[in-house]
């Protein structure tokens, strides 16, 4: 049956458009699905450009970045959308990425952008995720969840299989430096358990086996509007919480430079902007003029956002996960 | 000796093609991957922590799922009663669900907030914690428990009635028929069930990462995904590949030396009756081992269907649309697996000895590379020459084929060795050879095993995320892959639904494939 139906489906497209350009676009799996931005971002842009959008999706940003490096200069991108602060210095290694050449962009993040290769789209606070009803006053810190009673527990993800896992790593060392082992090693009696990715920690967090899960500031946003759920919410963290920033860039050896160049300019526009928040769950990173879905008035606003440079990222990196690793293996 | 002087022939040929072309699949892309990567870094402390627990956790894994399902096995291999079609058939349930309903599952029984953690509340007792050691040989034993007990039971199934009758005429009391039936054909059973399970759990990554509790519980593969994602050190993902492999190529030469081919003879195939079980300590023995793996089984699958139900009435049609993709792709690997494993098994049992151990050593090592390396590796051997994202769902067809190759030979070896010590001398004085040998002494003999080993190769391949996620394009995705995109999208209730519709299909696909396996069983 199915293979009829698409037959039905080419003919009812008419002759065959040879002529229009098409833009392929990398980008990470939970984009492209009937629930991310990926549908009607591509409706919208196909309205203006004339050109068919084509999304390809891999994994996760980490995922993607590795497609491309194994694909190099043969690679069929156009775009890559999706890889995020901690990736685009080895992104930029790569000699794939064109500069972007824009040097008035303006955008809505909570600090400043001077990188030249690569656009943001969105972003996001990680923070500690936790069920109002269950927890009454959840800890304020690191170190009030570290004095906490031992079986408060948390759910983290690995920093070697996950995005959210890498920030956390990075969140504990931009907030602690040199101390950052002796954090880890307050916070090991609490963490339950390790995850290989957010699925995973989120669903065991829903199902009720851990009293905080390592996530977004942004997720309380969707189960108050999604579901019309309140009773879940961020723990604000007094030393400030650690950013994620996603972002976009065009390869250089692409056939369509131009669509690329506006594909990137549409991105910062409204029409892409606006299905942000309640399709990524993200901060879009220009606010659209409607502003914010209702809702997101209801999230925390940390005080001070902590993210290191695309190059200091990869630096501390590796001696950071080797701390959470003794720290945690004990 | 006559069996020297025919000629190996066609068959063998065959064999040797097979396992050729399976080795090839787990080992020319593993190449690719070192061909691709420039000077990595070596092997560091935290790696060879890694293969410790790695080789602990698979080899208590295994020893207790194999310890576990010899009295389960011997229960449902002696005993008729309602409802032991159901319970063989759901047996194949827990080992092809996808990784994280299963843990899902096991944690709403086990868990901080589970079952028995609550029951114990209402005593006014802390919750169990099972994470740790604890809880990843007990996922495992959960998921494998099930398939070593098919196993062990094929094996009991396959000790023809007349040496059970001829027991009782001589008044052989429970302990001699263990000893002169039983424990030979486990001594052939056992090594084969032992090496699959501890070459699953060799390569397990997410459910030992989830119930290890934290790096404590990283395995080798998680340390490749630490080297492909987190380094981009190819060199070092496959030499950790290399590393596994050899690792379990050591632990399949061993456990190939260990089993011993049964003497069981040939019988006529009627229905087994047991005389020397038939005392009331021995029954009540073997219903509480039901009881228990019916109990350990099936409650965290109550509980995966208990969490689905609300969601199954809402699931979005790209769901069915993804279930429909996943059925074919789980047919065309079932009839794949066949088409290698039953040339193996042909070709191991004629080969025999090193020859035919060697073999089966060869199909069997394809559940021990690395699926990220395996992924990876095709992919770089094919995007030079084709749209890797076009053949995504022949390639996972063809890798879960690949994956369940060792279960299917378990199945069919000894099958094949049964029929051929019983009848082949018979074909062999009569002429019967090449084609009408397979039709007339083999294939009614294979009935079984072969059933079996399409359901589970069919349910198998429909719970596998695979490499399918590697290779992707957003109109192509499989049931697991869509379940995971619901739970990316924070759609807990439908990916729950979701799960439960996956179980119901490779429930489904397996019952059918082993009932027909079995329809002339009782005859």
């Amino acid at each position: 049956m199915r293979f009829p139906m698409i037959a039905a489906a080419a003919l009812a497209a008419g002759p065959a458009p040879a002529q229009t350009p098409v833009l392929t676009v990398y980008t990470y799996d939970s984009f492209v699905t009937e629930w991310g931005p990926g549908p009607q971002v591509e409706a919208a842009f196909e309205d203006v450009c004339g050109c068919d959008l084509r999304f390809l999706a891999m994994g996760d940003g980490a995922a993607l970045l590795a497609r491309l490096q194994l694909e190099g200069a043969r690679t069929e991108a156009d775009i890559v959308m999706g890889l995020d602060t901690n990736l685009t210095a080895r992104a930029a290694d790569t000699g794939l990425f064109a500069r972007h050449g824009r040097d008035d962009v303006k955008l809505d993040l909570p600090v400043g952008w001077d990188d030249d290769m690569f656009l943001p789209y969105d972003w996001g606070y990680f923070a500690f995720v936790y069920d109002k009803t269950k927890l009454a006053t959840p800890p304020g810190s690191f170190q009030e969840l570290i004095a906490a009673p031992e079986d408060l527990k948390i759910i983290i993800q690995d920093p070697r299989s996950s995005t959210p896992g890498l920030g956390l790593l990075l969140w504990v060392q931009a907030a602690y430096g040199e101390r950052a082992g002796e954090i880890w090693q307050g916070l090991a009696p609490h963490v339950l358990t390790v995850t290989k990715g957010w699925s995973e920690a989120y669903g065991l967090f829903v199902e009720g086996e851990a009293d905080m899960v390592l996530s977004y500031t942004t997720s309380p946003a969707y189960h108050l509007i999604a579901e019309g759920d309140d009773t879940k919410a961020a723990a604000p963290f007094a030393e400030g919480h650690y950013m994620q920033i996603e972002v976009a860039g065009r390869i250089a050896s692409s056939d369509q430079p131009e669509l690329a160049e506006r594909f990137l300019d549409f991105m910062l526009t409204d029409a892409f902007q606006s299905v942000i928040p309640t399709t990524n769950w993200m901060y879009p990173a220009v606010t659209p003029e409607g502003g914010l879905p209702q809702g997101f008035e209801t999230l925390i606003s940390p005080d001070e956002a902590l993210i290191y440079a695309a190059g200091e990222a990869a630096k501390v990196r590796d001696a950071a996960l080797e701390t959470w690793r003794a720290a945690l293996a004990r | 000796m006559a069996r020297r002087a025919r000629p190996l022939g066609p068959a063998v040929a065959a064999g040797a093609a097979a396992a050729a072309l399976v080795l090839a699949l787990a080992l020319v892309p593993l190449g690719a991957v070192a061909w691709r990567a420039e000077a990595g870094a070596g092997l560091g402390p935290a790696d060879w922590a890694a293969v410790r627990f790695t080789l602990w956790q698979a080899f208590l894994s295994a020893a207790l799922s194999c310890l576990l399902a010899v009295p389960v096995a011997r229960a449902l291999a002696r005993r008729n009663f309602a409802g032991r079609g159901v319970l063989i058939t759901l047996l194949g349930a827990p080992f092809i669900l996808p990784v994280i309903v299963a843990v899902l599952g096991l944690l709403a029984v086990y868990g901080r907030s589970g079952l028995i953690s609550d029951a114990l509340g209402l005593l006014g007792l802390g919750p169990i914690d099972i994470y740790g050691l604890t809880g990843v040989v007990l996922a495992h034993v959960f998921f494998n428990l099930p398939l070593a007990t098919r196993l062990v039971l094929q094996g009991w199934l396959a000790i023809p009635s007349e040496r059970f009758r001829l027991a009782a005429s001589l008044g052989f009391a429970p302990s001699d028929v263990a000893r002169v039936l039983e424990r030979p054909m486990l001594r052939a059973t056992l090594p084969g069930a032992f090496l699959v399970i501890f070459l699953i759990c060799m390569t397990s990554f997410a459910v030992a990462l989830t119930l290890g509790g934290g790096p404590r519980a990283t395995t080798v593969e998680l340390a490749i995904y630490q080297a492909f994602r987190f380094e981009f050190d190819l060199g070092r993902a496959a030499l950790l590949a290399l590393v596994q492999f050899a690792l379990c190529a050591a632990a399949a030469v061993l456990a190939f030396a260990v089993a011993l081919p049964t003497g069981m003879g040939a019988g006529l195939d009627r229905p087994v009756a047991r005389w020397d079980a038939t005392g009331r300590a021995l029954r009540l023995t073997d219903a509480a081992w039901l009881a228990f793996a019916a109990l350990f089984l099936i409650l965290p699958l109550g509980m995966v269907v208990a969490k689905g139900l609300p969601g199954m009435a809402g699931l979005p049609a790209s769901v069915f649309a993804a279930a429909a993709r996943s059925v074919l792709v789980a047919l065309g690997s079932a009839a794949l697996t066949l088409a290698l494993a039953l040339p193996l098994a042909l070709a191991a049992v004629r080969l025999g000895g090193a020859g035919g151990a060697a073999l089966q050593a060869a199909g069997t090592l394809s559940i021990a590379t690395s699926p990220l390396v395996i992924g990876t590796g095709l992919f770089i051997l094919l995007f030079p020459v084709a749209d890797p994202v076009a053949l995504a769902l022949p390639v996972t067809a063809l890798v879960n084929a690949a994956m369940s190759l060792p279960f299917a030979l378990r199945a069919l070896v000894p099958a094949v060795a049964e029929a051929e010590a019983g009848f082949g001398r018979l074909a062999d004085s009569l002429g019967v050879a090449g084609r009408s040998r397979l039709r007339l002494v083999l294939l009614p003999r294979l009935r079984r095993p072969a059933g079996f080993a399409l359901g589970l190769s069919a349910a198998l391949s429909m719970g596998d995320l695979g490499v399918i996620a590697l290779f992707a394009d957003p109109s192509q995705a499989t049931l697991p892959l869509q379940l995971y995109r619901l739970m990316a999208a924070y759609r807990m209730e439908d990916a729950a639904g979701a799960a439960l519709l996956l179980l119901i299909l490779s429930l489904a696909l397996f019952w059918v494939f082993d009932r027909g396996g079995r329809a002339h069983a009782a005859a």
